[in-house]
């Protein structure tokens, strides 16, 4: 914890030299001061080779015209999930440190010092859950839904761009903390008292406070986004009963996104009154009272989780109907048991600190609750069975995925269920047990999750499959490198061992350390597979190219559309009269073709790009910048830059753009020559060269 | 998908066409989204400030710093000033001449403007008092809860000024009523948390 | 009557509730005539009216099938917020209750 002489406090606040990690390394070259330092420097040279390959292409115009200003859902759901794969790059290296020092300092003070141990455990959670896990899926669900229901566009494009700015000028944030100043200790939660300035004086809380506080009102807005889309821009005939269950995920998501963000907003924010202006909400003294803190924090907390699962469910559904050849099995059942978990999550927040003090009826009932929420997700997991029996089982990496998650992801909810006991959960609350728990939920879970929806959806948005072999070598990496990294962690937290611990004294963990430490290098090598098989799937593209739209023979609307899909998704919006109209079109012969001419075309409207947006966020990003720094003036002028923005953006008329008819009917039928003249392929060719995205129609 | 019948009161866009009519459904609805997150912004607020309104630790209390005729005061011009709103969107709504429509949303700005400078007011006097908000929890609590609200009620404000300019810039154009509509459902909101925090905090203040 | 007409008498009944509610709240407490429960409880009552004449008179939120969505959205935050303010208050209070001294 380094509290630096402040340089020139007029023009850059409360920054020293002492802020720096390199001056740091060189006046105290320790191993850990020294990794510290390579991080930052790591920082600085990405963003300048990042910078100069952008130069030298002559990209800038391409990248700020055709990307970062655009209002386009699938742009904006692909440059979330960019983001999404930086940021677990960085946080699965974390990991692996964390491993590798649990593993070295068992009766030896390792290689990290507590106070470096510290800030990583609060990065690495902190990215996992804020820059990883929600920019993958609301990426995810921003490309995939709006095609799903046969909409144009999201319901707010402007807001769309805001929120994605938002969530890149935070992360932001978390990268410059490495660079300059350092980050919080108290993990991801960020307790108080411990996190008040009385105990963390320095910058790290307040880096953390801002990341997180301008993250969740991205995430907000993305939800707010996300459920007016589904409620208002629904294809006609497209009545909910007919939606596709991603599209239900991903509606009720949003509703957990709308409600439960509020509580992590109000939680940081009150802290940050807290340090900066000295109010009492938390603090040790003069009225603060640390346990409104945690409660308001997992008020935020337990619906997170499933704001981090039901996505993943969404795209289990997709997949396992998908490469089952067969229909989902109880399609009601696994939309009431959707709506279900979305209620629920809101009534099991206590079991998160049952040990903070409240009496055992208390306890008793959240306990009750937790248990009862693990029965929808059973129905789930029955109806995905019975999707799989006597269907046509295609063992793509996106269906391995599936598998993968049905029985891991099980063995996590029983450990869940023995958590939602109060006199267990005494017995193992905070220890290692714990992070093997909601690891298995969220690796298995979310990870697969995202995976699998990565490589299903890829084909739809570049026009290429994934490479399948180098599929297969990420998903054995990423499944055994879980069992080894996380499942000693169970026998280590039943034995007592406490989470976030820098050093170990009890040389009897030494064995399950190794195994774990050996997962988290197996982890890392799942990662490197992925880029692997970006890099091999691009350079081979030719062989793959799936124009035809329609890969794996899918079921939702947006298997109907060409790969990539034109800006504005359909020539003619689609009109629905069942629950699977694509599918149902393709097989019947009785059905209207889905690759018929249309009778006739229309103009379309588009949002233009907008840098509006994009000042928004970073804009955002500065003033916190500001804040943490004590750069008042910064702040200010941040402050008004955004203000003024919005007024701009309120105060313009020409924000769309029309395209003519006849360039959608020029488009749209150059696509349906290609498709005429694809050869269908069977579904036991999908993952051939062959398949060029028409899948055989078989009687 | 939307009604054919008007989905929203207010709204009379005229021949503007189907498109807008369901933009501004749209618009409407998401906007609605926006002020229940707001809600629970507010709710949990208040449900701090009910935990810590026995932490006055020896300073300050309700019953000391809360006086009924002031909160009274205010409560009237921010229900006066919700009722002059409504005034102006039925101008908005039946085209009114536009100096009407600019006379009520003039006065729902000046009694906004007023309930501010009583509330400032207020402060200024708790603060003379001794009764700030680094002076105790139930203080902090009640200064983050009410003072949100003001900086709600200040946005506002500052909104409607944007949009006379925005009237002013583009007549009543469908982005404008639109915009004029969320406004209004803004400051009526407003209001119902003003009704929360009077019986919670003035009133519950001063019994017993 | 005309829409128009129609309206501006439901500001107006609006208002004028909305006027009698705050009134009554304020003068069970400037002139207190029960116990402090009672009056506590009479004030939320009245509050919980007057919102309720809000919603309807300006905000327009009725049973008709154009302003449905609005109602759901607005009946389930009620529930997600009581669940979270009540839960809050057991809660911290059961806490106050077992801290020493």
């Amino acid at each position: 914890m380094t509290v630096s002489v402040p340089l020139w406090p007029a023009m850059l606040g409360r920054f020293g030299w002492q802020d720096l990690p390199f001056v740091r390394a060189w006046e105290n070259p320790t191993i850990s001061e020294i990794i510290g330092a390579f991080a930052g420097a790591l920082v600085v040279v990405g963003a300048v080779v990042v910078a100069a390959l952008l130069t030298r292409y002559g990209k800038w115009r391409y990248l700020w015209t055709e990307w970062l200003t655009s209002l386009d859902h699938k742009k904006i759901g692909i440059m979330y999930i960019v983001v999404a794969f930086v940021m677990l790059s960085r946080a699965l290296v974390e990991a692996v440190l964390m491993r590798m020092q649990q593993a070295v300092a068992i009766e030896n003070p390792g290689f990290l010092s507590p106070d470096h141990f510290g800030q990583l455990f609060s990065t690495h959670g902190s990215i996992m859950i804020f820059f990883m896990a929600m920019p993958f899926l609301t990426g995810m669900i921003n490309y995939v839904l709006p095609l799903q229901i046969g909409a144009r566009d999201m319901a707010f494009p402007w807001a769309n761009s805001i929120a994605l700015w938002l969530m890149i000028g935070a992360a932001g944030l978390m990268m410059a903390s490495l660079v300059v100043g350092e980050f919080s200790t108290g993990g991801w939660s960020g307790y108080p008292p411990y996190t008040e300035r009385a105990f963390s004086p320095g910058v790290g809380v307040d880096y953390w406070i801002w990341a997180v506080a301008l993250g969740s009102v991205g995430s907000t807005m993305a939800g707010i986004n996300i459920a007016c889309t589904v409620y208002k821009l629904r294809a006609p005939g497209m009545r909910f009963m007919r939606m596709q269950m991603f599209a239900w995920t991903s509606l009720c998501t949003s509703i957990l996104m709308i409600f439960a963000m509020p509580p992590l907003t109000v939680a940081t924010l009150l802290l940050a009154l807290d340090r900066y202006l000295g109010f009492h909400f938390f603090t040790n003294d003069l009225g603060g009272n640390m346990m409104n803190y945690a409660n308001m924090f997992w008020l935020f907390g337990h619906p997170e989780v499933y704001i981090l699962i039901l996505p993943a469910f969404g795209v289990y559904s997709e997949v396992v109907s998908t490469f089952s050849t067969k229909d989902l099995y109880g399609y009601t059942s696994l939309v009431i048991a959707t709506m279900a978990i979305a209620v629920l999550s809101f009534t099991v927040w206590v079991h998160h600190f049952f040990t903070m003090g409240q009496s055992a009826n208390v306890n008793a009932a959240f306990g009750i609750a937790t248990m009862t929420i693990g029965v929808p997700t059973g129905v789930k997991i029955y109806d995905w069975i019975w999707t799989m029996f006597r269907g046509e089982v295609r063992f793509t990496v996106p269906m391995l995925y599936a598998l993968a998650f049905m029985m891991t992801f099980v063995l996590g909810g029983f450990t869940g269920i023995i958590l939602a006991m109060p006199p267990l959960d005494y017995l193992v609350h905070n220890t290692l047990f714990l992070v093997a728990h909601f690891h298995n939920m969220l690796i298995p879970g979310l990870l697969y999750g995202m995976l699998a929806g990565y490589q299903y959806w890829f084909p739809k948005a570049f026009g290429f499959r994934l490479d399948e072999r180098w599929g297969r070598i990420a998903f054995t990496c990423w499944v055994v490198g879980f069992y080894l990294a996380f499942f000693p962690l169970y026998v280590l937290g039943a034995s007592g061992m406490a989470r976030r611990t820098q050093a170990i004294f009890e040389p009897s963990f030494r064995p399950w350390l190794y195994v774990a430490g050996v997962g988290a290098f197996v982890l890392l090598a799942a990662l490197t597979s992925l880029g692997i098989q970006l890099w091999v799937s691009i350079r081979d593209r030719a062989k793959t190219r799936a124009e035809a739209g329609d890969p794996w023979d899918g079921r939702g609307l947006e298997w109907s559309v060409s790969a990539p899909p034109p800006e504005y998704n359909f020539a003619v919006l689609p009109l629905i009269d069942g629950r699977n109209p694509f599918y149902d079109h393709k097989h019947d012969k009785g059905q209207p073709d889905p690759y018929a001419s249309p009778a006739a075309y229309e103009d379309i409207v588009v949002p233009k790009g907008s840098a509006t947006s994009v000042v928004i966020g970073l804009a955002a990003a500065v003033a916190a910048f500001g804040l943490i720094w004590e750069i008042w003036g910064l702040t200010i002028v941040a402050l008004q830059v955004i203000v003024a923005a919005v007024v701009l953006r309120s105060l313009g008329r020409d924000q769309h753009r029309t395209i003519p008819a006849a360039e959608v009917a020029r488009e749209h039928e150059a696509w349906l020559t290609r498709v005429r003249a694809t050869p269908a392929i069977p579904r036991q060719l999908e993952t051939a060269g062959v398949n060029r995205g028409l899948a055989e129609i078989v009687a | 998908m939307s009604e054919p019948e008007l989905a929203h009161a207010g709204l009379n866009l005229g021949n503007t066409g189907a498109l807008t009519q369901d933009q501004a459904e749209n618009a409407i609805f998401g906007f609605w989204i926006f002020l229940m997150s707001d809600a629970v912004i507010f709710a949990l607020l208040f449900a701090t400030y009910g935990t810590m309104i026995a932490s006055t630790v020896g300073g300050p209390t309700p019953a000391s710093e809360f006086k009924l005729l002031p909160a009274f005061v205010e409560t009237l011009l921010l229900l006066t000033s919700s009722a002059t709103f409504g005034r102006a969107t039925i101008a908005m709504k039946y085209d009114e001449p536009r100096r009407v429509l600019f006379g009520w949303l003039g006065t729902t700005l000046g009694l906004g403007l007023v309930f501010l400078a009583l509330e400032a007011n207020d402060f200024a006097t708790m603060f003379a008092h001794g009764a700030y908000p680094m002076r105790s929890g139930f203080l902090s609590s009640f200064f983050a809860l009410v003072g949100l609200h003001g900086l709600h009620v200040a946005v506002a404000c500052f909104w409607l000024v944007v949009m006379v300019a925005q009237v002013c810039a583009y007549g009543l154009d469908a982005r404008v009523r639109i915009n004029l509509l969320r406004l209004g459902l803004f400051w009526h909101l407003l209001d119902i948390v003003w009704i929360a925090i009077f019986s919670v905090v003035y009133l519950q203040g001063n019994i017993g | 009557m005309s829409d128009r007409t129609r309206e501006l008498r439901t500001y107006a009944i609006g208002y004028g509730l909305s006027l009698v509610l705050t009134v009554a709240a304020f003068a069970m407490v400037r002139w207190p005539s029960f116990g402090a429960r009672e009056i506590f409880g009479g004030v939320l009552a009245l509050g919980l009216v007057q919102m309720a004449v809000q919603f309807r008179c300006f905000l327009h939120i009725s049973l008709k099938r154009s302003s449905r969505h609005d109602l759901q959205l607005i009946l389930f935050s009620t529930l997600i917020i009581a669940l979270m303010v009540s839960g809050t208050l057991v809660i911290l209070f059961n806490l106050r209750g077992r801290m020493m001294g």
